[in-house]
Order: C-alpha cells, then sequence, then structure tokens
C-alpha cells in the first residue's frame, strides 16, 4: 500500500536534499568516471569532424546507420519521461509523486542527447543552420519546409523547449526550499532561481494547475514527435520503410523502451540516493503492469507491420523480410530483439514477485532497452543494404570503433548529466511529497488498517 | 500613514486557521491577509479568500501567436523561392500542419508559462516578511495594516499561538 511511512516536512526537507548539501564518495567516483568517458565521447565526436563520415561504417547504398538509430533510440528514451509524468498527474495517479521529476529530467538530457545524433551524421554539421533556420535573408537560402529533415527539428525543439520548462516549473518551489537552507553564493543563486517565490495559496493553485495545463499541452506534443520521427522513414519510398502504421508503431515503441529506462533510473535512485523512503516495491511494481499494456499494445503493431509486408507478396518487400529474418547476422540480432524486448519481459512481469523485485526489474528493463536499440538498427539498415535494383549493388553496414564509442558515449552522457543534476536539484519533488503525506490517512475496517487517500 | 507587513509562524494548520479567524473576527479584511506554505493545502484551509487568476487565456494568446509564426515560416519560405516539385503545388499544406501544429503548441506552452509565472507574480523584488522555517513545514500568516494597527494584528497573531513574529516597515 502507499504511504506507509509518515515522515515530516523536515525530514523529506533533509533526506531529499541529502546530495544536494552534502557530496558522498560515490558521487564524485562516478561522476569522475562518467566524465572522462563523455571526454573520449567528445573527442570522437571531434575526430569525426576533422576526419569526415568516412570514419563511420556508411557505405553505398547504406546511408543511415549506428547514429540514426542512436538518435531514434534516444528520441524514444525521452518519450516516456514527460508522458509517465503527463498522464498520471492528468489521471491524479497518486504513485505518481516520486517519479514525475526523474521522469521529465531524463526527457530533457535524452532529447538533448539524441539532437546531437543527425548533428554528428550530417559530417558538417555547421550546414544544418541552413537547412533549418529561415536566417539567410541575404544569400535567399530558405528551409524546404516540405522536407522531413526539417520537420524533426521543428517538432524536438518543441518537445525539448516544453519539457525543460514543464521541468522548471515545477522546480520553483523547490528551488525556495533550498535557498532557506544554502547560504553564501548557493543562497543567491537559488535564490534567483526561486525568484522569491513565497508559497501563496494564489502561488499553489497556479502550480497545481500548471501541472494539468501543461500536461495537457504536451501530450499531443509528445505523440506528434515521435510520429514525426517515424515519418522520416514512412514519407520515403523504400520499401520497409514505406509503411502507414509506422507512426503510432514508433510511438508505442518508444513508450515501452521509455517506460522501462524511467524504470532503471528509478531503481538506480533508490539504490545510489537512498531513496528507500519514497521508492517502494509498489512503484516498480505499477509500472511493470503498465508496461504489460504497453508491450502487448506494441507486439500488435510489430506484428501489423510483418503481416501487411508479407501480405503484398511483392518482390521488394519479401526480399526485405527474408534479409531481416532468415539471413544472418540479421536474424540473430532480430531473435535477440524480439526475445529480449518482448518475449522474457511480458512473460516475467506477469508474476507479481518478479514486479516488485528490485533487482529483476533493474535488470529486464536493460533487456528491453537493448532490445529495442536492436529493433531500431533492424529497421534502419536492411531496407537500405539492397537499395539500388540496376547495379544489383548490396551493401553491408558494420559499425566502425568511431560509431561505437560515440553510442557508447551517449549512455555516459546521459548519465553524467543525471547525476549532475540530482547533484544540485532534488530528484523526486519536495512539495508533491509533503503534499502527498499530508493527505493520506489511515481508515480502520475490521482488523486491519487500510491507507486511505483524501483528495478533494 | 504607510502599510506594514506582520508575519506569524505556526507550527501546525489548525492555529493557523484559527489565527486568520481571529484577524478577521478583529477587522483585518481577507484581501489583507495572506498565508505562506512550505507546500499546497486543500483550498479553503485558512479561510482565506478564494485566489483569482486569468492563466486560461494565455495557452490561446500564445497557441495564436505560434500559429501565426508557422505560417510566416512555411508561406514565406516557400514563396520566397518557388521551386516546384514534382509538379506539385508551391504551398504544400501537408507540411505546413505539420509544423504549424509544432508552432502553435510550442507557443501555448511558452506563452501558459509565462502566464503562470505573471498570475503567480513572480519573479518578485524583494522576499518581504518571510521566515525560513516555513519551508520546514510551518505556516506563515501575513497580515498587510497601517502602522497604527500593527499592534492589535500582532496581539491577534500571538493570541493564535503564533511561536515567532517579524515585522516589516
Amino acid at each position: 500500500m502507499y504511504y506507509r511511512r509518515t515522515v515530516s516536512d523536515a525530514q523529506i526537507n533533509r533526506e531529499l536534499l541529502d546530495v544536494v548539501f552534502r557530496t558522498p564518495v560515490w558521487w564524485v567516483v562516478i561522476v569522475s568516471i562518467l566524465g572522462l568517458l563523455v571526454a573520449v565521447f567528445m573527442s570522437t565526436f571531434g575526430l569525426l569532424m576533422n576526419q569526415g563520415l568516412g570514419l563511420t561504417g556508411l557505405n553505398r547504398p547504406v546511408f543511415w546507420g549506428f547514429l540514426i538509430t542512436n538518435f531514434i533510440f534516444w528520441v524514444g528514451i525521452s518519450h516516456a519521461g514527460v508522458m509517465i509524468s503527463a498522464i498520471l498527474r492528468l489521471s491524479q495517479a497518486e504513485w505518481r509523486r516520486p517519479m514525475v521529476r526523474a521522469a521529465e529530467t531524463m526527457t530533457v538530457f535524452s532529447l538533448m542527447t539524441a539532437l546531437l545524433m543527425p548533428v554528428m551524421h550530417a559530417g558538417r554539421p555547421w550546414r544544418i543552420f541552413y537547412w533549418v533556420f529561415p536566417y539567410d535573408f541575404a544569400r535567399g537560402i530558405w528551409p524546404d519546409v516540405r522536407s522531413p529533415l526539417v520537420w524533426d527539428p521543428t517538432a524536438i525543439i518543441t518537445y525539448l523547449t516544453s519539457s525543460s520548462l514543464f521541468v522548471f516549473t515545477a522546480l520553483i518551489p523547490d528551488f525556495a526550499v533550498i535557498r532557506d537552507r544554502a547560504t553564501g553564493w548557493r543562497k543567491a543563486i537559488y535564490g534567483a532561481l526561486a525568484m522569491n517565490w513565497r508559497g501563496t495559496p494564489q502561488q499553489w493553485k497556479l502550480q497545481g494547475i500548471a501541472g494539468i495545463l501543461l500536461s495537457a499541452l504536451i501530450l499531443p506534443v509528445f505523440v506528434s514527435v515521435h510520429s514525426i520521427v517515424s515519418w522520416d522513414f514512412g514519407v520515403s519510398l523504400v520499401p520497409g520503410w514505406h509503411v502507414s502504421v509506422f507512426a503510432p508503431y514508433f510511438v508505442i515503441g518508444a513508450v515501452l523502451s521509455g517506460v522501462s529506462a524511467v524504470l532503471t533510473l528509478m531503481i538506480l535512485m533508490r539504490f545510489l540516493f537512498k531513496l528507500q523512503n519514497y521508492i517502494w516495491e509498489e512503484h516498480i511494481d505499477a509500472l511493470g503492469r503498465l508496461l504489460i499494456v504497453v508491450a502487448i499494445g506494441w507486439h500488435f503493431l510489430f506484428w501489423l507491420d510483418i503481416v501487411f509486408a508479407l501480405w503484398t507478396a511483392e518482390s521488394v518487400e519479401t526480399t526485405y523480410w527474408q534479409l531481416r529474418l532468415l539471413t544472418p547476422p540479421w536474424s540473430w540480432l532480430f531473435l535477440l530483439f524480439y526475445v529480449f524486448s518482448f518475449v522474457i519481459p511480458t512473460s516475467l512481469w506477469l508474476f507479481r514477485k518478479v514486479r516488485r523485485s528490485f533487482v529483476w526489474m533493474f535488470w529486464i528493463s536493460i533487456l528491453v532497452n537493448i532490445g529495442m536499440f536492436l529493433e531500431r538498427l533492424i529497421i534502419i539498415v536492411p531496407p537500405l543494404m539492397n537499395k539500388d535494383a540496376f547495379t544489383f549493388q548490396f551493401g553491408t553496414y558494420r559499425p566502425s570503433i568511431v560509431e561505437l564509442i560515440i553510442v557508447g558515449g551517449t549512455f555516459a552522457l546521459v548519465a553524467f548529466l543525471l547525476l549532475m543534476f540530482g547533484k544540485f536539484f532534488p530528484l523526486i519533488p519536495l512539495w508533491e511529497e509533503k503534499e502527498g503525506q499530508r493527505l493520506v490517512e489511515t481508515v480502520k475496517v475490521g482488523n486491519v488498517e487500510v491507507p486511505a487517500m483524501i483528495k478533494e | 500613514m504607510a502599510n506594514q507587513r506582520i508575519l506569524g509562524l505556526y507550527p501546525d494548520p489548525d492555529k493557523a486557521a484559527e489565527a486568520m479567524n481571529r484577524l478577521k473576527h478583529n477587522g483585518f479584511p481577507a484581501e489583507d491577509l495572506d498565508i505562506y506554505t512550505g507546500s499546497p493545502f486543500p483550498e479553503g484551509t485558512f479561510g482565506e479568500h478564494e485566489p483569482q487568476h486569468r492563466l486560461y487565456v494565455f495557452p490561446f494568446a500564445g497557441a495564436v501567436i505560434g500559429f501565426s509564426l508557422a505560417m510566416l515560416v512555411t508561406i514565406g519560405t516557400q514563396i520566397s523561392y518557388p521551386l516546384i516539385t514534382g509538379g506539385k503545388p508551391i504551398l504544400s499544406i501537408p507540411p505546413m500542419t505539420i509544423i504549424a501544429y509544432e508552432f502553435t503548441m510550442l507557443g501555448a506552452i511558452i506563452a501558459t508559462v509565462v502566464g503562470i509565472l505573471f498570475e503567480s507574480r513572480i519573479p518578485r523584488r524583494t522576499l518581504g516578511v518571510y521566515d525560513e522555517r516555513i519551508t520546514d513545514g510551518f505556516i506563515g500568516i501575513v497580515v498587510s495594516c497601517p502602522a497604527e494597527r500593527g499592534r492589535a494584528a500582532e496581539q491577534s497573531l500571538r493570541a493564535s499561538g503564533a511561536v515567532d513574529i517579524k515585522t516589516e516597515a
């Protein structure tokens, strides 16, 4: 049951701001290691810019590889953050409280990381500005709004701005809490961020409305972003990509990988930040149940994609599916992806004991995301491999060491940014926790005491 | 005579509610009373006047601005470089719809956040009379009154069990 333990406002402040005011050794060690990995990642990025895309495994006709796969992957991860936060806020689900901030923050950092991928993939990133922003009045060079390559940045910049504002708005009351405890330059900085917030009824009322209103506004953006990303593929004429079901298929796939990532993050937060009083078995159980529904929905669209492609019996489609399903190494990758992202997780999530085990849920959530990365790779690369009908040119693709470092580096980057955020800001909203504590009551029914929520 | 603001600090909501009732009973109008808390309480907990706002106007205004900007960008760029592709019309509606949708939503969201800040009356130049214990669970009742009524306000606050009183001239 929820809210089994009563904690005072002062205790919530003390426990959730512990890392903000005291730097633990584990934080220094992990951030140093991640910082080193991020430095390697940035250096590799620099090398790629200097030497060009020849350092990647891209070759004719496979022009999209690991970097674009990684882009789709991180956009997907970013989706569940705000989605889960928005849906839980709109439905006023009480179990949202410990997870909304971390989920929203993960959205922001994942999106920022995702944005780096097409920039790197462009080879000459400075030229992207010509494609995206209408600023070159002198030469009359304008973005072509008919190109999905303009839709993508429009959608992602909208989502990134919205998510950042969403996080910032909910952080204002917590800035005030830190301001009231900090001294010296910290007090000045948090004071400026809190903008002299005092916590009047008017301010709290607006904070409550902000959560609902911004959630309602961000949810349609969330759906649009991955739909638009899917149309990068869907509006092309490449067999295997030219699929009408791609938009919902991508969106629900993003939710599956994103909610799994939220699960991974929650479990790591509980372990590293010692949040046992706030993140319980009930929370991961609820996420597990949500994931069963999402995984089954995703599975339905996944099979639609296959069935309708094979139903047409067009040679280009069957050739492409033959490559995907029957030709190594794609067949092996396909098997791994399917087992990792659907068979193992959905079977195990059916068991309550598994859903309430932090260890099981952690490793399953990692498996799902390995599977979902492979899914994106399998969607992107095989259709490009037999593109040239007249030259009979069948390409191969193998990621180079540079691409592997960049993809690995993005994981380090997101983890690094999340840990930095967790050092300076509370990963669980203090005011939401306090509000949740205030509204809990125990009702005695016969021989048992049942926790109950009091809500207007 | 200049107004002064007096803050009474209470350890629990019952005493704070009692203080509000006492102040109103002693002739301090509800509009001159304010409450500072470290987390949200249900509306009306302290018998405060109902907060008014016009937040819902902001997203609509933002959406209109966003949509107009989207039209300017999409129509402007296509007309400025009228390259016919595949015999299709210069102004292509489906991509314009996508960009217009994103700009409209972005405008609405930015305006909503601006509205939240504006209606919350932040940023403020100064914090005014305040106590840091408020974010630890204490409740602050603030009375805004002429200086000659300051003593009466203070007495009402103390009589209701204020653990501390602060005054800002």
